[in-house]
């Protein structure tokens, strides 16, 4: 606010104080307006997950924090305590509570058979039984545990692996470790694409 | 990011090339924008297309996609010939003055040592030439005919404003205006800025077209100092920290190196990474390579990590070649890869050639998709009209799809541009059973162990060793492996300060060095929110962490003379008086040094200065030099018809028949995103479907002329991969260009479609594209191939 505005604004004030001293205020408005819809939420930050310039986010979910009260996202905007965006959201970023809620979002682990047209819900301990059984049999028929000088390489090609760039961290290193002690070198990033 | 974004705000030339930051990085770009309103800097924009970014620009220069090398090293020319040059910076910081190999040389397109039969280069003459103690020979005052200084001049004297204008198409009074802004850069009192992105990585010699900016900001003195620096404007919200964590063929986290054949034993492997100095009184920070590897193997594998067995070291997979995905996608192509996952990406719509990526899924036994989204890649195997022309039943590929959370739903870091690890928190829970990637990989390894447990089979060592000591085994989660990434003494269990506590005995573990200091006892760092910024500079030292060390500028002690007194006052990072350095940020140096002993501020160089003469880092020569794109519009170099596309580019065979000629595909085609596309995640997103609800192509208004093509007709698109249908958006954003005696039209495809999402059902651009890549890092050149263009009848 320059020097100007604050003259206005002090002007302005005086003028609506002194109508109200004359009795003209209007009456109590009887229909309260909506209470602000974040109020009552709860705020969690977050960071954008699109680019990398790393904006603040502040995620407003409704929902106790009893026990069978599930949280839900409901409105994402821009953190203006974070010094990289000052609460400022690209048009992406603006819309991220469509991603949280999309439609397309997969829900339970599926498997679709050799030569079907159809995905099969299965629980997660038949995805990991299955999976580590496939694993395991290629695994054991083609790691190569020496090259042709002898050397120990403990290499397995028959196997690959596109990794996340957007999980974080530490699921990063999970993920390092689960393809290197499987003898994993075919792994990559869509830091490449 | 060299610098980060906030800094940015200090520059007074942002020059923006190969990248469109207003479009792509539209929050970042607001600190180009602060520069501009409140630093009085200016905006200079080189791009095929006069983008959002050159709207805003001061100076806009359109190039012909695949030249960005010509242009830069005609800059260095001018640069040297107008002697626009900052001298004391050049002299005490670049090897400029040093003397390279008697038997490197440079002829007709081509560096000393090229094989032609393999397509490679033995690099043994691409050195410096050494004394009796193996220290690099120099030549302070540049009279040696080889010194670095003499040969660069060499090198780029054929760079004239002619030349570089015939091969990029740029105008020669639009080239001299970008030319004299970063110029004025030259002296200590200002700086310039360069911000990239996949505009210069995807070209079959991007890192070539970095490596060249770098030159110039050497040449300018602007690296280590506020304002400066190379700044690579990353893609996903945390690309940064998978490069971090080591995610790629070739690398374990922190990059160190996953070792090759070569590396027959721990002992040889330490050897080859530990550079010896060469230089006298060097910094030489690699030299600790041993203590960040051994304590990485202890992070890897615990107690079974001992000094007799080499810490584990021959339970890490070795490499014979660089299986990156383009090379293990071509063994999927041709029936030599029964399994794949793909976690948190979208192949089939990403990878180059979608036929090619089409058939090479068709040929797994088992395809393990972890995603948060229904992805085209899980459901290769599902007919989808003209989109995706398959049979399932001929498709044998058992698929797994496994819902992830997203960042909403977990807790962790991710790491931005400028390097700050960010905290994040958990909002919500996922969507009925999606877990966390670590979660889902957490249970198959377990799995997995039980079974060799039960059953033994082939080198089950490395599956019963890799640690996996967490709370909950099934589900690591993320605090402790923050913890475990910045590591702990053993024996105390304390968690480490930083990483020069780090011991080479396995005494100490840490899962990636870089990262230390990043959760110490003081707790975890990377969730500090003190947003205050003592100096002004934007440089807030209590807001997250920044790797290494919380220092937000790397290379600062550049921004001081060898005396520990800054170039410019104004600009002062670091400062040292009455004894002491003391300054806005962490020293990126001995601190405990004076100044003329830590005056070199590239100490993870073993010669401690920046390099204009790259050794033997790179696959196709120690200089940059202009390659035309593997499909040149113009078929041929101007500068050497003998070489015309980068001759160490990977030829995998078969691949040479995919590419097309100029004859039968005229058009240069570039591909690129616009604010509201992601890579196809977007695509389920309903405002960004809203708003980006179909694909389009954008051709200039000359061509659509010659083609009879109007603004919203159908057009099919077609390279000598694929072909595809989308609408004509005719614009004056792509202008034709003349370059060597012809025009050249440049069509531009946007990175978005899908035929499975909440937009119009549409092809993607990759059914075009061509998987050769940059001779290093091996991205495909999605930049600039070469397609043919008519009116269609539509979908």
């Amino acid at each position: 606010m320059d020097r100007r505005q604050f003259f206005k604004l002090c002007a302005c004030g005086a003028t609506t104080s002194a109508i109200a001293a004359l009795g003209m205020m209007p009456g109590e408005a009887m229909a309260a307006p909506r209470e602000y819809k974040l109020l009552r939420a709860k705020e969690t930050r977050n960071n954008c997950c699109y680019c990398s310039v790393g904006c603040g986010l502040l995620m407003y979910s409704h929902g106790t924090v009893g026990k069978n009260s599930e949280q839900s996202i409901f409105h994402i905007e821009g953190d203006v305590d974070n010094p990289v965006n000052r609460g400022a959201l690209c048009p992406k970023g603006a819309g991220l509570v469509d991603y949280v809620n999309s439609p397309n979002r997969n829900q339970y682990p599926e498997v679709r058979e050799p030569g079907t047209n159809e995905w099969k819900r299965i629980s997660w301990q038949e995805a990991y039984s299955r999976i580590a059984r496939h694993m395991k049999d290629d695994r054991d028929a083609n790691l190569i545990e020496t090259n042709e000088a002898g050397t120990t390489v403990n290499r397995w090609l028959t196997t690959g692996m596109m990794t996340s760039s957007a999980q974080p961290n530490e699921g990063g290193f999970i993920t390092h470790k689960f393809a290197r002690a499987t003898g994993l070198v075919a792994i990559d990033t869509i830091a490449r694409n | 990011m060299t610098n980060h974004w906030i800094d940015i705000k200090n520059t007074n030339v942002a020059i923006i090339m190969g990248g469109n930051a207003a479009e792509a990085h539209p929050v970042g770009f607001g600190w180009v924008s602060e520069a501009m309103q409140h630093n009085d800097a200016k905006l200079v924009v080189v791009d095929p297309r006069f983008t959002r970014s050159a709207s805003l620009a001061d100076v806009y220069a359109p190039l012909r996609s695949g030249t960005d090398i010509a242009f830069l090293l005609g800059v260095i020319r001018y640069l040297i010939e107008t002697d626009q040059v900052n001298h004391d910076y050049v002299k005490a910081y670049t090897n400029a003055s040093f003397i390279v190999r008697e038997d490197f040389e440079f002829n007709d397109g081509l560096f000393s040592g090229f094989d032609e039969e393999t397509g490679t280069y033995n690099k043994e003459s691409w050195f410096y030439e050494l004394d009796g103690e193996g220290f690099a020979k120099v030549d302070p005052s540049y009279q040696h005919p080889r010194c670095v200084w003499n040969l660069l001049k060499k090198h780029v004297d054929r760079y004239d404003f002619d030349t570089v204008s015939n091969i990029t198409g740029t105008k020669v009074e639009d080239y001299q205006a970008v030319c004299e802004v970063i110029g004025s850069t030259h002296t200590h009192d200002r700086v310039a800025t360069f911000m990239y992105a996949l505009g210069w990585t995807h070209h079959t010699k991007g890192a070539q077209n970095i490596r060249s900016m770098a030159m110039i900001q050497l040449l300018l003195g602007n690296i280590g100092v506020l304002g400066g620096g190379v700044n690579a404007l990353r893609g996903h919200s945390n690309v940064q920290g998978a490069t971090d964590m080591g995610l790629l063929c070739q690398g374990l986290p922190g990059y160190l190196k996953l070792p090759n054949d070569n590396d027959v034993n721990l002992e040889t492997y330490l050897r080859n990474y530990t550079p010896v100095p060469l230089r006298p009184g060097q910094t030489n920070y690699w030299q600790h390579y041993p203590k960040f590897f051994v304590s990485q193997m202890k992070s890897f594998w615990g107690k079974y990590a001992t000094k007799e067995n080499d810490f584990g070291y021959d339970w890490l997979p070795k490499w014979d070649l660089q299986y990156d995905y383009t090379k293990h996608l071509d063994m999927m192509y041709h029936g030599q890869v029964n399994g794949l996952f793909v976690q948190g990406v979208n192949c089939i719509n990403s990878q180059p050639n979608r036929n090619k990526v089409l058939k090479a899924l068709s040929n797994l036994k088992y395809l393990v998709v972890l995603d948060p989204l229904a992805t085209e890649t899980a459901t290769f195997w599902q007919h989808a009209d003209q989109f995706n022309e398959v049979n399932p039943a001929s498709i044998q590929t058992e698929v797994f799809r496994l819902p992830t959370t997203l960042f909403a739903e977990e807790e962790g870091c991710i790491v931005n541009s400028g390097r700050w690890m960010q905290w994040h928190w958990k909002g919500a829970n996922p969507p009925g059973e999606s877990k966390p990637d670590a979660e889902i990989l957490s249970g198959i390894m377990l799995t997995l162990k039980q079974m060799y447990k039960d059953e033994g089979g082939k080198l089950p060592e490395p599956i019963e060793a890799i640690k996996w000591d967490y709370h909950t085994p099934s589900f690591p989660h993320g605090e402790e492996v923050a913890k475990e990434l910045n590591g702990k003494d053993i024996a105390t269990g304390r968690q480490l300060d930083n990483f020069t506590q780090l011991k080479d005995d396995g005494s100490t573990e840490c899962g990636c060095w870089i990262y230390s200091g990043c959760w110490t006892e003081a707790g975890n760092m990377m969730a500090r929110r003190d947003n205050h910024d003592p100096s002004g500079k934007g440089i807030t030292p209590g807001w997250a962490f920044a790797w290494p060390m919380n220092r937000r500028v790397l290379y600062n002690r550049a921004s001081c003379d060898v005396n520990g007194k800054p170039w410019d006052p104004k600009r002062m990072i670091l400062e040292y008086t009455d004894g002491h350095w003391h300054g806005i940020d962490v020293g990126d140096f001995n601190m405990k040094l004076p100044p003329q002993e830590s005056a070199h501020p590239f100490m993870m160089q073993p010669e401690g200065v920046g390099r204009f003469f790259a050794l033997k880092m790179l696959a196709e020569g120690p200089f940059p030099e202009h390659y035309e794109p593997m499909e040149s519009p113009i078929g041929t170099n101007p500068l050497h018809p003998n070489v015309v596309s980068n001759p160490a580019v990977r030829m995998l065979p078969g691949v040479k028949e995919t590419l097309g000629s100029n004859k039968e595909f005229p058009y240069v085609c570039t591909t690129y995103s616009m604010t509201e596309h992601f890579n196809y995640w977007s695509t389920h997103c309903r405002l960004a479907a809203i708003s980006m609800p179909e694909t389009f192509v954008e051709i200039d208004e000359v061509l659509a002329r010659d083609k009879g093509i109007n603004n919203g007709d159908w057009v099919r698109i077609s390279s000598k991969r694929g072909a595809m249908e989308t609408k004509a958006l005719v614009t004056q954003r792509l202008q034709p260009l003349k370059v060597n005696g012809q025009w050249v039209h440049t069509i531009g495809l946007p990175r978005h479609g899908s035929h499975n999402a909440l937009i119009r059902k549409s092809f993607t651009c990759n059914v075009l594209t061509t998987e050769v890549g940059d001779a290093n890092t091996q991205t495909p050149e999605y930049k600039a191939f070469l397609v043919n263009i008519e009116k269609a009848k539509g979908i």
